[in-house]
């Protein structure tokens, strides 16, 4: 294997990561602040993919599709908070399951029954399409970089958002301690909404960038899903921080181990058998370093002890 | 008998009488659909286990399922296409046998759930909610890389596996079978329930200071909590891949996970039928909504979500009064 | 004298920057009820549950009928004979009074992983239960869901589970607290012939218990046991005066 596809492996392994990122940070800081486990994540960020796909064969400009993506998840985002899961902040864990379970299902129909079955293309626009030549002779996909870009864009501004607004402080306040941030006369249900709806736009965000290089269909989210599950997991809830290295982690596994686990197991076997051991094995890579994490630090890499 | 034994019986009466008067009327396809019901019910009774009288909220009861089906279809494979499983260090010959399937299935999905209940149940909450998600996607993925038995394609099992004595093609034969494993599973599971186990893992999902005050270790009750619920879901499965000849890796799916959850909270959590009338009205729901529009689930999902905002006892809670079992 | 049935040497805890405990030395002996008291924060709780299992001194040792315990867990430890009673009542609230008993003639009696017999028909158990249930008092509420009873009935409940375990000795964390006068004093009255059973240790604010329950007394002042001795002793001890007790007088 060459050193430049393996350049180009890692590349890509990040800019899964940071598109994951952008699922994770929305899913955990729900969970941080009201302390909710939220499945319909993955229903925002096909809302998102459909919007922006929508808008794009209206207008033609890419850039109105994202504007699109973030707008409709938030707006979705928005009604579905005040409509349900703000009843479910003080129910049990169980409870919230089958409750935002039951929302996927009605958003995934509703979207097909909007849209139809059959899968929306969002394509790339032309001026991110073609090939950057990166040093040492590596090109490189435009689209793809500028998703690095804009998914690390979008970590900055939620991490400074965090840090240094007063947002951020009344979020870092409800998570340590809710009944304060009332006492403080913070107005807990708006922020609630707000904290929900930021999520479901990073969502949005992320499914319309993904979009663009899979299809657009009903069904997409819940995969990408399970995934920041697993990034939330390794990270540990609740962790902005721990959600970044999680889904970096994740990303980089996923992709290298598809790219170099066949190419491992065809030293010493036939190449078809390596092909598909390899290639199942790769599929379980992420679980495996999830059971692994877990196995080491049951509360994930940045989670309270 | 109170008012919840009665339900039970009319319950379990309304299952088997369905399918007898469809029988004397030549309709057979009720049959199946009631075959459906009585599979998805014994999987909800194996997840009830952990989630009902544990506690334990697990969104990977697909995995069990899956493996279970699997069990079925690559032993049957083996056997269809006199292909032996292994050759070396001994031979071991695939097999039609409902019997040994059921066995190899419930072996097979005590094993996976030992294995990723021993990894989950070091966490807890909605930790474990996600990891036991991730676990069954993992096998989801799985099944679906691996060539060997169909990939994405799944297993095609031209005959019905065979039970001495029965013609497991008549569909009222096969659900006689699957019946009498219901009634079977029901029996075991309540004097389970009731058994010192059982009183100790309630007991746990209660209060684990509680527990561990009086000496017990709960993580212990819960991993063979947890086992046992994945062996019962597995036996559905094999059956389930036995109803429609065919297994795939959409037994893995998280979607399978969340019906198999739907069962137990639309009939009532913690009480040992509350599976049977949740599977039942799934099935039915399944039936009545999905010839009324294409877009069923949209109605499923609102049902599901009153019953959650506004009826936690399912249906049994309506129709008792009373929101759980105990006391 | 006896040798202690339990001895604490020397544990220390801490969380951070702050120290909970500061090498304690502790013990209880045979036929004694061991009060500890101490301040709100001073530490006894994060005590207790060194003593207990649950959590680990960062240093020291904890000494259980002459076995060294201190990485035991706690399931362990209540095996071994330490009878636990919370300070907030940890019952199987859905449970019937007579279930929580049984539950724990059940864990002390072993045999969890039965599958058939139902284990509210085990005659064994059953008695073990009905006898404790009486001792405390509660015989006749037997069949009343646990989440019926009143604050003092849990209490006592508490002590009637933990005495279903045959414990060697018993810890109890404030089981006066929320009681009323007439309930403090039944209690009172049982813990007094409860400790030639087993050793007491007992955690309690209610000064008038302590003084009139106790054998000895240990104070505990931000995380140092700064006395411990009979009651007079304590009573008399200036630094206990000035350093926990302030200007109130001692009863």
């Amino acid at each position: 294997m060459s050193v430049i596809l393996l350049v180009e492996q890692t590349l890509n392994g990040l800019q899964f990561g940071v598109m994951l990122f952008l699922m994770a940070a929305g899913l955990t800081l729900v969970f941080g602040v009201m302390g909710l486990i939220n499945l319909t994540h993955g229903s925002l960020y096909m809302v998102g993919a459909f919007a922006a796909a929508a808008v794009a064969a209206r207008t033609g400009s890419f850039l109105l599709a994202l504007v699109a993506s973030i707008a409709g998840a938030a707006a979705v985002g928005t009604i579905i908070e005040m409509a349900v899961i703000r009843r479910l902040y003080s129910r049990d864990h169980l409870d919230q399951v089958l409750a935002t379970f039951a929302l996927i299902l009605i958003l995934s129909e509703g979207t097909r029954w909007l849209f139809g079955s059959y899968p929306l293309f969002l394509d790339t626009p032309p001026w991110l399409s073609g090939t950057l030549m990166l040093p040492f002779g590596i090109e490189y996909s435009i689209y793809r970089l500028s998703m690095i870009g804009a998914g690390l864009c979008a970590a900055a501004g939620l991490f400074w958002m965090i840090a240094r607004t007063r947002i951020g402080i009344q979020i870092r306040a409800g998570e340590n301690d809710r009944e304060m941030i009332g006492a403080l006369g913070v107005n807990i249900s708006r922020l609630n909404t707000l904290v929900f709806a930021i999520g479901a736009g990073l969502a949005g965000l992320a499914g319309a960038l993904i979009g663009a290089i899979q299809s657009v269909q009903v069904g997409m989210g819940e995969p990408v899903l399970i995934l920041a599950f697993v990034v939330i997991v390794i990270g540990g809830i609740g962790s902005i921080r721990g959600a970044f290295v999680g889904a970096i982690l994740v990303g980089l596994t996923d992709t290298l181990g598809r790219f170099a686990l066949p190419h491992l197991f065809a030293l010493f076997m036939d190449a078809s058998s390596a092909t598909s051991i390899g290639s199942s094995l790769a599929s379980m890579s992420i679980y495996l370093l999830m059971a692994g994490v877990l196995l080491l630090r049951p509360r994930g890499l940045f989670g309270a002890t | 008998m109170d008012r919840e034994t009665g339900l039970n019986l009319a319950l379990l009466g309304v299952m088997l009488a369905i399918p007898l008067w469809a029988m004397a009327a030549d309709e057979p396809f009720l049959v199946t659909l009631t075959t459906r019901a009585v599979i998805f019910a014994i999987a909800g009774i194996g997840l009830n286990v952990a989630l009902g009288f544990g506690g334990l909220v697990s969104f990977g009861h697909a995995a069990f399922f899956g493996v279970g089906g699997y069990a079925m279809g690559i032993l049957a494979s083996h056997a269809q296409g006199y292909m032996p499983l292994i050759e070396w260090p001994i031979l071991v010959e695939g097999t039609k046998s409902m019997p040994v399937i059921w066995l190899t299935a419930i072996c097979a999905s005590a094993l996976t759930a030992f294995a990723i209940g021993a990894l989950s149940l070091r966490t807890a909450g909605v930790y474990f909610i996600m990891i036991t998600l991730a676990f069954a996607q993992m096998l989801y993925y799985f099944a679906i890389s691996w060539p060997a038995y169909g990939g994405e394609d799944g297993l095609s099992i031209y005959l019905r596996n065979a039970f001495p004595g029965l013609n497991t093609m008549d569909p009222i034969q096969f659900f006689a079978i699957c019946y009498a494993l219901l009634l079977a599973v029901l029996f075991l599971v309540a004097r389970a329930a009731r058994a010192p186990f059982g009183l100790m893992l309630n007991a746990a999902r209660q209060n684990e200071d509680r527990v561990q005050a009086v000496g017990q270790t709960p993580y212990r009750l819960y991993l063979v909590a947890f086992t046992i619920s994945g062996a019962i879901t597995g036996l559905a499965g094999a059956l389930f891949a036995d109803l429609n000849r065919f297994v795939s890796p959409s037994m893995f799916s998280w979607q399978t996970s969340g019906e198999i959850m739907v069962f137990v909270i639309l009939g009532g959590v913690g009480r040992v039928f509350g599976p049977v009338a949740g599977a039942a009205l799934f099935v039915l729901l399944e039936h009545v909504l999905g010839g009324v529009s294409d877009y069923w689930h949209i109605y499923l999902g609102a049902i599901l979500l009153a019953v959650v905002l506004y009826a936690r006892g399912g249906i049994f809670g309506i129709l008792t009064g009373r929101d759980t079992a105990n006391g | 004298m006896a040798d202690p049935i339990l001895d604490v040497r020397g544990v220390s805890k801490s969380f951070g920057a702050v120290t909970a405990c500061r090498d304690i030395d502790l013990d209880v002996r045979p036929g004694e009820i061991h009060a500890l008291i101490g301040p709100n924060g001073a530490g006894k709780s994060t005590l207790i549950k060194q003593v207990a299992g649950g959590l680990a001194p960062d240093s020291g040792r904890v000494f259980f009928d002459g076995q060294d315990v201190t990485g035991l867990p706690t399931a362990a430890r209540a095996r071994l004979g330490m009878g636990r009673t919370f300070q907030i009542s940890s019952l199987a609230m859905e449970f019937t009074v007579l279930q929580n008993a049984v539950l724990g003639a059940l864990g002390h009696r072993g045999g969890v992983f039965r599958f058939f017999r139902p284990a509210m028909k085990d005659a064994g158990l059953l008695a073990r239960a009905r006898e404790a249930l009486d001792q405390v008092g509660l015989a006749e509420f037997e069949a009343l869901r646990t989440s019926e009873l009143s604050h003092g009935q849990r209490r006592q409940l508490e002590v009637a589970v933990a005495l279903t375990l045959e414990p060697k000795v018993f810890l109890m964390d404030e089981p006066m607290a929320g009681l009323g006068a007439e309930g403090s004093h039944r209690l009172m009255a049982f813990l007094d012939s409860l400790r030639h059973k087993a050793p007491i240790l007992l955690v309690e604010h209610d000064m008038d218990a302590v003084f009139t329950l106790a054998d000895r007394v240990s104070v505990l002042v931000y995380g140092e046991i700064i006395a411990t001795g009979t009651v007079d002793e304590i009573r008399a001890n200036e630094q206990v005066r000035s350093a926990y007790l302030g200007d109130e007088a001692l009863p």
